[in-house]
């Protein structure tokens, strides 16, 4: 894995989130959360950061980034794309809108598209059920999506953001 | 109501609420079988994850089945441990776990010591019904510990030795579901962490997921190459357990016959390390005996309190997570490598052997003294002071590949002169045998007078942090014990922080010390063996007519025709270390 330097600026952003949460070990899952949508995913470099000031080891850490899908170790796109997975949305379609998108962007699962714009991921039920099968792209949710819909959806976002907070961080 | 009436197996029991249907019924003689779950009782030490499902029984009532050893008990429970729907789903759990797992069991160097193995014998496996797919990872091979990912059944214990117990903080859980297994942070290979090498999760490991880095084709190819004088140094922890390996009854000291079995495998020179012990307390009772001087004369610089620095687990600990102290213990080598030393120069020198046609093997019940004896700073032009550590364990291995009958043995004496020892020397292998040790001597070099007792009691126990006062002519030495890492750091911290009155402690990585070491014969959760060798070892130390270290005749030759005195510059180089900040 190749090492990053985080900035000093960095740090602190990491240091002040884990002050917010008391520095209590009982709150890595939320204090992941915070960092992760400051800095937009979680190396290496910045699990050890969190992991010193919790007074948690590196591996427990990295445990639990690894346990949830939620959770990255690479960049996300400007426009993160996820699918979800869950039982209801699979049965639905889900994989075929999966392998479209993988088709269109040209990426596999977990990557990122050359231009930093997208990135694609699958997650576990958004709670949507009713609307499967679900894509989410930033925090914009679609529900009952076709493969044949996938194109449109990422020419919105090609031509900049059309809805708003699509966005991260 | 503090109690709680309930039956399993039709057989009525009063319990403490609270308790476990897995404690209630083995208090009436009943053993569910286990296998994530394993409980070092005194120690402290419990791993329930209530992972695997082997122990599920069936209550009364209850529409599934419970898992024995995170169910508590509640009055008038019915418990039937094994009824026909029992028996079929812990067959069924069993099954599915092994259709995971490798079947080479032929080849693996756990057999016949698996606790998988024996589990699925005896739960009569004969078939596995679930083909699918296993889960491969790569092997990661360290200076000491072996990882073998594919063997592991995710019971867990190996991670809450490394984090609850060591505070070491290598192992956890990573990824999820088929993909999960037990890691380093980031997946990063044993010899990149932070790992001690302990081999506590050697010890725990119910599989061969980890074991010990194994040396004893090389020994044997040593001991077959007529150009090389090879020699070996058993460690005092080894001849409290070795029995075990053998049918004998755990606590059964073996020393004669562990003498007679390694000359029968070939080694020219049957050494002890316990000569090396005796040999460490000249060393570091002295430099105890300097820094507590200097204290007394009002030095204000004076680095106390001298930790010992015997055991090599302990030493790695400390460089990775407190390098900022590492000033702070003693700078006497361990035993093992004090004996390396001294038989590549000292011995050698003697018997005119070139440095490089001597091998040095050494038994430990240990497998950190592996990556101990690999250290840069304990070789000379490349060529290391101990060549081969190998555990007891693989001692026990070497005896059967060569047909050696060891119940049959004769015991034999130790060859001189890296042979003699005292009792002090003994007493090295169990948590509070280093310091006491160290007391006998310090006591009678600083009040030039006999001690009036040898057996300090209250050094002695399984107590994780203890500690003792004993009067030095006026002065109150204050003394403090640590074993398992987790209680080192505590001890640590308040050192840190500038609240600890102690003038000397000693640490031991492993709980029990040495005697509980990740090379020993596997305990398979039952503490009862760590408490019989500890009083094995205490046995041996009292059946010694020599029991000072300064007393032993060999020790004192070696200072007159080769050393000086303790602390001299030879004894510097040879017998004193460094340490290094590895963070």
């Amino acid at each position: 894995m190749p090492k990053i330097k985080l900035s000093e600026n960095t740090v602190n952003q990491i240091k002040e989130v884990c002050t917010e949460f008391n520095n209590k070990e009982g709150e890595l899952i939320n204090v992941l959360h915070k960092v992760q949508k400051k800095l937009g995913y979680l190396p290496a470099e910045v699990q050890e950061v969190i992991a010193k000031e919790l007074n948690a080891s590196v591996a427990k850490v990295y445990g639990v980034v690894t346990f949830y899908s939620f959770f990255s170790m690479i960049p996300k796109g400007e426009f993160p794309i996820s699918i979800c997975m869950g039982t209801a949305c699979y049965v639905r379609g889900a994989e075929q809108v999966l392998s479209e998108f993988k088709r269109q962007l040209k990426v596999e699962v977990g990557e990122s598209t050359g231009d930093g714009k997208f990135s694609l991921n699958c997650l576990r039920c958004v709670g949507a059920c009713g609307l499967a099968p679900v894509v989410m792209v930033g925090e914009k949710v679609y529900g009952r999506v076709a493969p044949s819909q996938v194109k449109e959806i990422i020419k919105e976002y090609q031509e900049g953001c059309p809805s708003g907070n699509a966005k991260t961080a | 109501m503090d109690t709680v009436q309930l039956t399993i197996d039709n057989k009525p029991i009063v319990v403490k609420k609270g308790t476990t249907i897995l404690e209630a019924a083995k208090g009436i003689g009943i053993h569910i079988p286990t296998l994530c779950h394993m409980k070092l009782d005194d120690l402290n030490i419990e791993n329930k994850p209530g992972g695997c499902r082997i122990c599920i029984v069936e209550v009364q009532g209850r529409r599934n089945l419970a898992p024995a050893c995170c169910t508590e008990v509640s009055d008038g429970m019915v418990v039937n441990s094994h009824s026909i729907r029992v028996v079929n789903a812990r067959q069924t759990v069993m099954e599915l776990i092994l259709s995971d797992h490798p079947s080479d069991c032929l080849i693996c160097p756990k057999s016949g010591n698996c606790d998988l193995q024996s589990l699925a014998h005896q739960l009569g496996i004969r078939e596995i019904h679930y083909k699918g797919e296993q889960s491969t990872y790569r092997e990661d091979t360290s200076p000491a510990i072996i990882r073998d990912i594919d063997k592991c059944i995710m019971c867990r214990r190996c991670e809450m030795m490394c984090n609850e117990v060591q505070t070491v903080g290598v192992l956890s859980a990573i990824n999820r579901g088929f993909n999960a297994v037990v890691s380093p942070a980031f997946e990063m290979n044993l010899d990149h962490s932070v790992c001690t090498y302990c081999g506590q999760c050697v010890a725990v490991c119910p599989t061969g997921a980890l074991t010990e880095v194994n040396h004893t084709s090389k020994v044997i190819r040593a001991l077959s190459d007529p150009s090389k004088t090879v020699i070996v140094q058993t460690a005092p922890a080894v001849r409290a357990a070795l029995g075990e390996e053998f049918g004998y009854e755990a606590g059964t000291l073996v020393t004669g016959k562990l003498v007679s079995a390694l000359r029968r495998l070939g080694f020219d020179y049957v050494f002890d390390t316990d000569f090396a012990a005796d040999l460490t307390i000249m060393e570091e009772g002295t430099e105890l005996l300097n820094r507590l001087s200097k204290y007394l004369e009002g030095d204000k610089d004076v680095k106390l309190p001298i930790l010992t620095s015997c055991c090599p687990a302990w030493v790695k600990f400390f460089e990775h997570q407190f390098p900022q102290m590492k000033e702070i213990p003693s700078t006497a080598r361990s035993p093992q490598q004090m004996f390396g030393s001294i038989a590549k120069s000292y011995f050698a020198e003697k018997m005119n052997i070139k440095r490089e046609d001597l091998v040095v093997v050494s038994i430990m019940p240990c497998v950190a003294k592996k990556y101990e004896c690999g250290r840069d700073e304990f070789k000379v032009n490349g060529n290391p002071d101990v060549d081969y550590a190998v555990t007891t364990r693989e001692l026990a291995s070497l005896i059967k590949l060569a047909n050696i009958e060891f119940t049959k043995l004769p015991d034999e004496n130790f060859d001189n002169p890296l042979g003699e020892s005292t009792g002090a020397g003994v007493i090295f292998g169990t948590t509070g045998g280093v310091i006491e040790a160290a007391v006998r001597t310090a006591y009678e070099l600083y009040t030039k007078k006999s001690l009036p007792r040898l057996d300090f009691d209250e050094l002695r126990g399984m107590e994780g942090i203890r500690h003792a006062t004993i009067d030095f002519n006026g002065f109150p030495l204050n003394i403090g014990i640590a074993h398992g890492l987790g209680n080192a750091r505590k001890l640590l911290e308040k050192i840190e922080a500038g609240e600890s009155e102690f003038h000397a402690i000693e640490i031991m990585s492993c709980p029990g010390g040495c005697i509980g070491g990740g090379g020993q014969p596997y305990h398979h959760g039952n503490a009862e063996i760590l408490k019989k060798r500890q009083m094995a070892i205490y046995r041996e130390d009292k059946n010694k007519t020599l029991r000072k270290s300064h007393e032993n005749p060999y020790i004192i030759k070696l200072y007159e025709e080769y050393l000086g005195k303790p602390m001299s510059e030879k004894a510097h180089s040879l017998l004193h270390t460094e340490y290094f900040d590895r963070t």
